[in-house]
């Protein structure tokens, strides 16, 4: 299976994606933010980083570049669509995950491994887990607080959507511990902490062992499962 | 020539931390009488030609849909400077 993982001026994870995506056994193809040409990948990843400096909002710019309105249509058509980090920030500026990301509640940017649960298992993205299953993923961000209207957050409760939450403290203050998210089809994933930094022994985060933590590999290997299923 | 000014700001309700940072700052200089900040942005937009009524409105447009993200903050205006303001 070909994933493609989209570069913007100042995306920084890209490659550790694209490892992410090979460790995961699929092929990474390389897709430029400039480019109206998704190259007959199956699944798509926006990866972290601080696309355009941070210039307006979060992922406000990149959300704008030519190649977004070859992901919109593809994430509409139903495409497996992964946004990390700044990915989630554009996925929520191209209005494909409801409400928005603003600066955590301290001001202050925080590194760390984050415990999450995650909530919903029947997506692109995390169909090898279990509902309530508890993973550990690292988490660094400034922007990471998800906000969104009292209604819109009832009605996302209410559906379901919620893909992630926080355990333990919350990190940046995001309303109801909310980590990640999907659409309704569940093919759009977008969340803050970064999988493709728990993918290989002696560089995840910490676990029972010293930085040996695998979980975001089941992340990239549902993508496999929910287009072959 | 004249310039159209867009003001947004974070929605109200929304905690703004930099505003908060910036009034924790003036209440330790003494300014006892400032109490909340919010912190907004303001963007200038230079038109060369004549600012229609339909220019107008593909500015209010671009202001809802780019300037701002009205999902977490508000065009809380959209004016006209004339161009003997401009550079003042």
């Amino acid at each position: 299976m070909k994933v493609g993982v989209i570069t913007f001026p100042g995306t920084l994870d890209d490659r550790d994606a694209q490892r992410a995506v090979r460790l995961a056994g699929h092929e990474p193809v390389a897709l430029w933010h400039g480019e109206h040409d998704l190259h007959g990948v199956d699944a798509l990843v926006l990866p972290g980083g601080f696309s355009y400096g941070d210039y307006l909002r979060c992922g406000a710019i990149a959300a704008l570049s030519p190649i977004m309105t070859e992901v919109v249509d593809a994430a509409n058509r139903g495409m497996p669509v992964l946004g990390i980090c700044n990915g989630f920030q554009m996925l929520a500026e191209a209005h494909l995950l409801p409400g928005g990301l603003v600066r955590n509640e301290t001001g202050l940017f925080v590194r760390r491994d984050q415990r999450l649960r995650v909530e919903r298992t029947d997506t692109a993205w995390t169909n090898r887990f279990e509902a309530g299953q508890e993973i550990v993923i690292p988490l660094k961000n400034g922007e990471g607080r998800f906000v969104a209207t009292p209604e819109e957050v009832k009605r996302l409760e209410g559906e379901g959507l919620v893909a992630f939450r926080y355990l333990g403290e919350n990190p940046n203050g995001s309303i109801d511990d909310i980590a990640g998210l999907s659409n309704a089809a569940g093919n759009v994933v977008g969340l803050m902490p970064h999988p493709e930094h728990a993918v290989e022994l002696g560089f995840g985060p910490t676990t029972t062992r010293m930085k040996a933590g695998l979980d975001g590999l089941e992340i990239f290997k549902s993508a496999l499962e929910a287009v072959t299923a | 020539m004249a310039l159209i000014v867009v003001d947004v700001m974070p929605k109200a309700e929304i905690l703004d931390p930099q505003g908060k940072a910036v009034s924790r700052a003036l209440a330790r200089l003494g300014h006892e009488a400032v109490g909340d900040v919010r912190v907004g942005k303001r963007f200038e937009l230079r038109i060369d030609g004549d600012v229609t009524d339909a220019l107008l409105d593909q500015v209010r447009t671009v202001a809802d849909e780019v300037l701002a993200n009205t999902v977490i903050e508000d065009v809380v205006g959209v004016h006209v400077v004339d161009e003997a303001e401009v550079g003042k």
